[in-house]
Order: C-alpha cells, then structure tokens, then sequence
C-alpha cells in the first residue's frame, strides 16, 4: 500500500465520510441501527433513516445514547447486525453497555467521531482525543477493536471491516475517526470495495447440533463462542454478570477465571485478522512518523517534503488502532534514528507508541486547540530531529511535548 | 373467568415446565414477593400458550432482574435501568419474538426513568413488568422512587420525606397502551392482569405490589411475610378488595386493575408500513421522492 486511497476511479461518487459509514454498514449486512443526534455523527443517522428501510432494516432514534447502544446491543442479541453512532459526550454515556456487549460477547459497531473535548468540548472541530476511551472507557478487564481510517474510502472499507470482525469474533468493535474525515468530503470510488465486503461479509458462529449439549461460552481451538438465536430452541441465558460455560452467573474463581481469561486472550490468536497498518517509506527511513486519521494524512505530505529535503522520512499507520499492530511498529523503526507521534489531543497515541519502543525516545507533536496538525509543521519536527538527534546520540527517552 | 376455571386452569399448570430447574434453589429471601410474581407471570405465559422457544425475557438489575435467569426461555439479564431499552432493539429487529421486560422500581423508574417514559409514547409491543416493592433489595434497602411517605430505608433513617411516584399515572400520562397494577396478594386476579397485558397489541405496563419481607420489612417492622401480605388489603386499600374491606377506605392511592387502555397505533406495524412508503419510493425513484442511491 503506498498512500491512503483517495484516488478517483472509473465510477466514482463523490460523499462524505459519515455518508460513506452508513454506505460501508449496509454494504456490510448492517440491518439495524439506533442512535440519538450528535454532532459530527448525525448525518450516519441521517442516511440510515433511509437506508435501511430499503433493505428491509430498522432506523429507531432512541431517547438517548445509552439507550441508542442498549437498542443496538439488544438487536443483536435478537441475531441482527446492528450499529451505532456518537461523538465524545456520547461515546462516554456508551461506556457502560459496550462493556457489556465486550463481557457476553455480543457483537455491534460502535462509531465515534472524535470532536474537540473534554465534555461538550468543541462539537465542530476536529480531535483524537478518545484514543484512550476507545481502549479503555468501561470498568473492569475487557478486549476491544477500535479501527482508525483516514479517508473517506478507508471509512467505507473499514465500516465492512468493522462488523466482520465484531461478527467473527464476537466483539464490540470501535470505529474511531476525527471530524475532518466524517466531514470531510471526497471522490471515490466504491464498486470494487462494495463487492469485496459484500463477498467478504462475516457471519457469526452459531449454535447448531442438540440444545442439551450446547454451553453457550464453550469453546473450540478458535476460543469464540457459538452463540444462539432466540427462536432457535436453545433458550440461553445472557448476563452481564460473569458466568460460566453454561451462561449463568457464577463467582467460583476458577470458573471466572477461565471464561474472563479466555475473553481476555481471545484476540491474540486471531491477529492476522484483526491487524492493519499502512507503512509508508519505512523501509530505509531514519524518522518514522507514527500517526491516524487527519494527522496522518498530514504526515503523508510530511514524508514527501521531508525527503525533497533529503530527510529520510517514514510513516506508521495503525488502521487497526486497538489492538496496537506493535510488532509492525517495532518492524517499521527498527531502523529508524527518531519516531514522531503527531496527534490532536494532549498525548495519548504517544504514549502508547513510547510502551512498544521502550526506552527508544518518542517524540510528539500535540494539539487541543481544534485546528489541524499542519505537514509542513510535521515535516519541520521530524526533519529537526534528524538535524539535532545525529547518528548514535539518541535524546533521552520519554514523550517531549509541544502545544 | 369464573372462579371455576380459575382452579381448572391452576390445576394443569405447572410452574417447573416454565422455570430452570438447574437454577433452584433459587436465591430470593425467604417470603420474597418476587417468587408469586413470577409464578403468576408464568401461569399467565402459559394460558396464552405462548412458546418458548419464542418468548425472550429481558430484566435489567436488582432483585426483580435476577428473575430472568430461573425463566426457561431467551432470557436476557442487561444493566441496571436499561432493559427497555435492550428489549426495545430486541423487539424491534426481532417482532416474530413475544418480548417482556422484568424490572424493578429502581431500575424503571429511577435510572431507567426516561427509557420507561419513551416506551410509553412510542407504543411498541412489549410487556413491561414492574415489580414495585418500595425499595431498592438487592443492594440493602435504600429509598426508591416508589418508597411511601414517612417509610424508614437505609438511606432515609428518619422516614421518607420524598413524595413517591404514581407509576401508572407516569405510565398512562406518557401514553401507554395498556397501564395496570395488581398486588401479589392475589395470584389469579394478577395472572389475569398479566394475561391482558401480554395479549395487548402495543406496549403493557404492568405494575406489581410485591413486598421485600427481608429488608423493608423488618425495617419498618411490618411482621412476617403472610402478615405484609395481608397489609396489601388493608394498606394498600386497592379497589379489588372494596367489598372485603371491613375498614373506610381512605384515599385510593393505589386502585388495582386495569387502570388505562388505548388502542394508538403499535410503533412495530407503524414503521414497517412506512418502511414500505420508502422502499417503493426507492424503487421508483420518479412516483416517489428523489431517492439515495
Ligand atoms: S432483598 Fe427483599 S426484594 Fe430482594 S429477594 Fe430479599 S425480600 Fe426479595
């Protein structure tokens, strides 16, 4: 892959990224959606108000956004794909029921375009402040998938993507990007990728043989659990409360811990799957730029001005945010003299980016002020670094913070 | 129904075909009013010969919400005041599904008070459940939203001095099709209640006077469990016992029954006819408005 996809094509359409969500969700097998107004998400909700009657679907807007994802959650119990989206102030109020969606392993998608924050923050300007909510916003110990396209093509593709993977792995999943990418507004081109989600579209695992020798959280090799359709005749129980194989709650800590031990691991087998990653002139680079959504297309520009100045610049793009793709980061800078972490907030990839390398130094550009990271900003950064860092005097590690 | 076939229909039912015999021994309070609640919401099941295999029971938390897990059924036991809102999704995506809602007066009407006030308005086919017994239970008897005046809770040593809700009023204001309240003091008039409620075309709301012997009730040193029962005539002063009554009846705070009924549209049948406006208008783009491809 050599750039973000933005290419125009032989039929192109010419659309939002939060148009190209509620295409990707449809084209994906999405039939159920409930949401409540916010901006920068509404137009999803918008556009499946249509949408999905067309394809004999359900629109609801719900009361709030906890009942939007609890609706959602509650479809998909029923064996319906379904979806929600919010921003900041409602991704928080998600918090409760997506961690109970990751604990029974109920599968759903869960769009957040990330606005300026904390609280109401700044609804209309870009931000990527809910890196750290996405990996962690509920209590407790749960896996989560959070992907962070930068185009409104990768919105699309990754919207597909979203639910095979929730679909296939039983798993709330996070789509996660900035406001400049749901609003912002692009050529593209979708036949291809429509067909190839569609070929591509997950089902869930279901239940199937005799209803007395099926435990709904057993498992086989590939630690996922058959799940059930009310109507099916197996008749479950599904709680929030931590349970064993057979679906009721139960505290015997080795029946807890091994059903919660397993849906803690039950990721890493399927990292093939799960990990996504675009390394652009990593190869041969001595700074590599680490960065997602706005900022990165940012830093695509920075690379080239970089290297038109003889700086040897790279770029390392999670698409797949959580779980962090780190062997391909550690890959990516093997070779590189200094990593450069631009991001809009006050210094959440950074600090993930400096766990994987270590006591490699990391350096980062952070913004909060709802204005964009410029490339010629990025590309002045990491081309001082090189100029400062010199062969073999690497700076002291930890994040240096600017803005 | 005649007292007859009352007992008739008592007699076949038997509550072990509708409950998880792998759950028991169940884990409610000795004397619980929760347990006649839910016989009589699986005798009502069971006389509507509603099956199984297609009924899903969605409660949310507290010690009404623990009910769902004894129910053989789809059961779904979600997070605190959100069952609505679960079985809203449910209902929705799923309408070949009969859907009820096993809640508390906590969970529906404290936190999960707007997605109560919702489901009203919007009329979707759901029953809803409410099994008021004053108190929050399971977490050690603080003040609910349903708690009587002057009555003593873990949080209010004192006496309550907080003006309770009416939730059938709040229900039948908010526009549900169906609004009724039963106590548990009679299990058949409850069944039959319940049986009204499951068979209406839009959303039920059905409101239970259970007691929580263990907790309010030594709290507020209302005797045992057969004596709190017996409360329900005199307290309570429902209108089912105004022939049984021996004293004058106050102020009817809480008349039992069905207490409201209308038959608005069920928003299930709405959507999908209006589904269909879309989908043709989608089809055939110049009769209808400009469609999005
Ligand atoms: S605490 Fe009260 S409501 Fe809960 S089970 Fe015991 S008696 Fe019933």
């Amino acid at each position: 892959m050599n750039a973000i996809e933005t290419a125009p094509a032989a039929s192109m359409q010419l659309i939002s990224g939060n148009h190209a969500c509620a295409l990707g969700a449809i084209a994906a097998g999405c039939r159920f959606f409930a949401g409540y107004p916010i901006t920068p998400s509404s137009e999803i909700a918008e556009r499946l108000s249509r949408g999905l009657p067309e394809v004999d679907g359900v629109f609801v807007q719900m009361e709030d956004e906890i009942a939007s994802i609890a609706a959602v959650i509650g479809a998909s119990m029923g064996g319906v794909k379904a979806m929600t989206a919010t921003s900041g102030p409602g991704f928080s109020l998600k918090q409760e029921n997506l961690g109970y969606a990751a604990g029974a392993e109920i599968p759903c998608v869960i769009v957040n375009v990330m606005r300026g924050g904390p609280s109401t923050g700044m609804p209309t300007r870009p931000a990527q402040g809910d890196i750290m909510q996405a990996r962690w916003g509920s209590h407790g110990d749960y896996p989560i998938i959070a992907l962070a396209p930068a185009s409104v093509r990768e919105i699309y593709t990754e919207t597909i993507r979203a639910f095979d993977l929730s679909e296939t792995l039983r798993t709330p999943v996070v789509l996660l990007y900035d406001q400049v990418i749901a609003q912002l507004t692009e050529t593209v081109e979708l036949g291809d990728a429509g067909a190839r989600g569609r070929a591509a579209a997950a089902e869930r695992k279901w239940a199937s043989g005799p209803r007395e020798s099926y435990r709904p959280y057993a498992v086989d090799e590939d630690g996922i659990p058959a799940m059930s359709r009310p109507g099916a005749g197996y008749r479950v129980h599904t709680t929030g409360l931590n349970h064993a194989e057979d679906g009721f709650p139960t505290q015997n800590p080795e029946a807890v811990a091994r059903n919660l031990g397993r849906l803690l691991a039950k990721f890493e087998r399927h990292r093939d799957l799960i990990d996504s990653w675009q390394a652009l002139a990593c190869e041969d680079a001595e700074v590599v730029i680490v960065s997602i959504g706005i900022s990165a297309r940012a830093a695509i520009r920075a690379v080239a001005m970089c290297r038109a100045r003889g700086v040897r610049a790279g770029l390392f793009r999670p698409v797949t945010l959580w779980p962090f793709p780190q062997a391909a980061l550690r890959e990516a800078t093997a070779g590189a003299r200094a990593v450069l972490v631009p991001e809009l907030n006050a210094g959440q990839l950074s600090l993930e980016v400096q766990r994987i390398l270590g006591d490699r130094p990391v350096d980062a550009i952070h913004r909060y002020n709802g204005e964009p990271i410029t490339p010629a900003e990025i590309a002045e950064r990491a081309s001082s670094l090189i100029d400062t860092t010199g062969a073999g005097s690497a700076k002291a590690p930890g994040v240096r913070r600017a803005r | 129904m005649s007292a007859t076939t009352m007992l008739d229909s008592a007699a076949e039912f038997d509550v072990r075909d509708y409950l998880r015999a792998e759950m028991m021994p169940h884990f409610l309070c000795p004397g619980c009013g929760h347990g006649i609640a839910l016989r009589a919401l699986l005798w009502a099941v069971h006389e509507l010969a509603i099956d199984k295999d297609r009924l899903a029971v969605v409660s949310g938390i507290g010690c009404a919400g623990r009910l769902s897990a004894y129910i053989d059924a789809s059961t779904f036991h979600v997070t605190h005041g959100r069952p609505i809102a679960y079985a809203t999704g449910l209902a929705l995506a799923r309408p070949d599904l009969h859907v009820i809602v096993i809640t508390g007066d906590g969970d529906c009407l404290a936190i999960g008070g707007n997605h109560l006030i919702h489901a009203c308005r919007r009329n979707l086919k759901l029953t809803c459940l409410m099994l008021n017994n004053e108190v929050y239970g399971m977490t050690g008897g603080q003040v609910s939203p349903t708690t009587s005046e002057t009555r003593v809770t873990s949080t209010t040593p004192l006496g309550n001095s907080e003006p309770h809700f009416n939730a059938c009023a709040l229900a039948a204001a908010a526009g549900a099709g169906f609004v009724g309240r039963e106590v548990t003091h009679h299990v058949p008039k409850l069944k039959e209640l319940i049986k009204a409620g499951l068979a209406h075309p839009g959303f039920a709301f059905v409101e239970v006077m259970t007691d929580c012997t263990e907790i309010f009730g030594r709290k507020n040193e209302m005797g045992s469990s057969a004596e709190m029962v017996l409360r329900q005539k005199s307290e309570l002063r429902p209108s089912a016992y105004r022939d049984t009554v021996d004293m004058p009846f106050a102020a009817k705070d809480l008349p039992t029954g069905i207490l409201a009924r209308n038959d608005r549209p069920e928003y299930g049948e709405a959507y999908r006819r209006a589904a269909v406006a879309i989908k043709s208008a989608a089809d055939n783009p110049a009769a209808g408005r400009k469609s999005r491809q």
